[in-house]
């Protein structure tokens, strides 16, 4: 269990985190999503021990990271921003190396090598030099370091910048399966990965927390407009111009003449659905309707929205 | 001390596993080889003084050089943040490093031996004392300017910046002696305390006299504390 309460980082003048709280139970996997310089990185360095924080306070099972940094190291796998690698070790020395400055030797180190080996399979990799390996295959080796000691938390800094898609799906199933029996907090400036790997996405920006909840959560609290786009034939002006009266609650944005037919643009409030209605005043109105197509606000434009205009409820 | 081992042992392999190892030791030999046997024949004298006052001079350019990978590495690599967030405390990070380029110090004077076999075949009446002690002061003086060369190497992340700061050092610590005649009288004391030749002389003639242990092993510590001090104060900037 994570705990993070009032904490702050100032690089001099500036400010790179402003007081956030925040709590991830264990078992949860959460998202770290900021645009770049929002102070992610900045807040899983101080969560690993590698910078002091300026003011406040971070809790990992109960230790305090001022106090007992080195205990909770122990306790935690961390994966930095870019994945730093001896590039001159092989696969093998450098996880013994690792298992090793966590006192996992002999045995033990064998079995939690073909541990981390087939989790994120380094099977063909595992004599080879890091430095000839495929970013793919660094990334899986960062990993594999990262929990070698078989970490009740695992916190991941970007872990899939760079990668080609198709290792990006491979790593992120991975992350997945691993958030099944661990606490996984992972950072991203990719908002679509965040999606689609996690339970609960916090969003930072200019340092500040500006959102915090699940995918569903975010959305409705953020419930902007819909926008309807409506292709119609046989559409003549008076019964456009009508449309709005007839039907109450929504905007008509934009009516645009093509060759035979019309396109209009529509926007009402996410909690009504006038579609029934429309489609009523178009059978009324002789029009013949070819293509209906709401396009409601996913969580690309919450993110927009929030990191464009500052903070807001969440 | 098993993380200090643990970081020992990386650096050694990794010492070995480049040509950096290698290059050292060969050119370091030849170097010191090339020096010495010029001499040695001339003088037609059974001891190694001769490569008793070279080696400090080699040692000028390669500690520095051996030394300014250690930590300066870690930071451009990255490396050093998985480090400082594995339960490793800084001291035993920096012993670690330091023990791995004493170790290949040592490793350079260990070829060496063969000038003292050489010395052993050919000379009479061999003082194996003042060869003993020679060599003795050969590892402290080694040990002194490789504690500065990993200080130099952690105050920044280029490497090249870290083995200019070293060699500068180490050359205060190594001229001091030569400006002994200028300074005032006052201050010629503290001077020639600092003055390395001052206290390895004394060694490389013969004579372990404590106050020059306590001299090498104050240096030592003095750095290898400041090393630990200036890998800390990163975590607050």
């Amino acid at each position: 269990m994570i705990k993070v309460q009032d904490l702050s980082k100032d690089y001099g003048d500036v400010q790179a985190v402003k007081s956030i709280d925040f709590e991830i139970d264990d078992g949860e996997i959460v998202g770290f999503l900021g645009e770049n310089g929002a102070g992610k990185t900045t807040t899983l360095k101080m969560l690993t021990g590698y910078l002091v924080p300026t003011a406040g306070n971070v809790e990992i099972n109960d230790l305090n990271i001022n106090d007992n940094a080195l205990e909770i190291q122990k306790q935690i796998g961390y994966l930095p921003e870019l994945n730093p690698l001896y590039p001159e070790m092989s696969v093998y020395e450098y996880l013994e190396f690792i298992a090793r400055v966590r006192n996992i030797i002999g045995k033990n180190f064998r079995e939690a090598l073909s541990r981390v080996v087939d989790r994120c399979g380094l099977q063909g990799v595992v004599h080879k030099q890091v430095s000839s390996c495929s970013k793919g295959y660094k990334q899986r080796i960062g990993l594999a370091g990262s929990m070698i000691h078989d970490p009740k938390i695992l916190i991941l800094d970007e872990p899939v910048t760079g990668l080609d898609p198709n290792q990006i799906v491979e790593i992120r199933e991975l992350i997945k399966s691993l958030g099944r029996e661990k606490l996984v907090l992972m950072s991203s400036h990719i908002l679509q990965e965040i999606q689609v790997t996690v339970d609960r996405i916090m969003i930072i920006h200019q340092g500040e927390i500006v959102a915090n909840g699940t995918n569903e959560e975010l959305m409705s609290s953020f419930k902007g407009n819909t926008i309807l786009n409506l292709e119609v034939r046989n559409a003549n002006d008076n019964s456009l111009k009508d449309l709005s009266i007839a039907i109450p609650n929504i905007d008509v944005a934009n009516i645009e003449q093509k060759k035979d037919y019309h396109i209009i643009q529509l926007e009402y409030d996410q909690k009504v659905d006038p579609r029934e209605d429309l489609f009523n005043y178009a059978v009324s109105s002789g029009w013949v309707i070819l293509k209906m197509t709401p396009t409601t606000t996913d969580l690309e434009d919450v993110f927009r929205k929030l990191t464009m205009e500052g903070k807001a409820d969440a | 001390m098993h993380n200090t081992r643990s970081i020992f042992q990386r650096e050694i392999r990794g010492f070995f596993n480049s040509p950096m190892a290698y290059i050292f030791l060969v050119i370091f030999s030849v170097f010191n080889g090339y020096f010495f046997t010029s001499t040695f024949f001339l003088y037609n004298q059974s001891d190694l003084r001769s490569l008793f006052s070279i080696v400090p001079m080699v040692y000028l350019i390669f500690v520095p050089a051996i030394s300014m990978g250690l930590i300066a590495r870690e930071n451009n690599i990255g490396t050093m943040e998985t480090i400082a967030t594995l339960p490793i405390k800084t001291h035993e990070f920096v012993l670690g490093k330091y023990f791995a380029a004493v170790v290949l110090i040592l490793l350079g004077l260990l070829a060496t031996i063969i000038h003292f076999i050489t010395l052993v075949k050919f000379g009479t009446k061999i003082d194996y004392g003042a060869l003993f002690t020679g060599y003795i002061g050969l590892a402290l003086v080694g040990s002194m300017y490789a504690s500065i060369g990993i200080f130099a190497s952690s105050i920044t992340d280029n490497q090249v910046v870290a083995f200019i700061i070293g060699i500068f050092i180490v050359l205060v610590f190594f001229l001091m002696g030569f400006f002994l005649p200028l300074v005032p009288a006052n201050l010629a004391g503290i001077v020639q305390y600092i003055s390395v030749d001052y206290h390895y002389s004394n060694i490389s003639r013969g004579v372990i006299d404590s106050r020059n242990i306590v001299y090498f092993l104050s240096v030592i510590g003095f750095f290898l504390i400041m090393t630990v001090q200036s890998l800390e104060s990163r975590r607050w900037s």
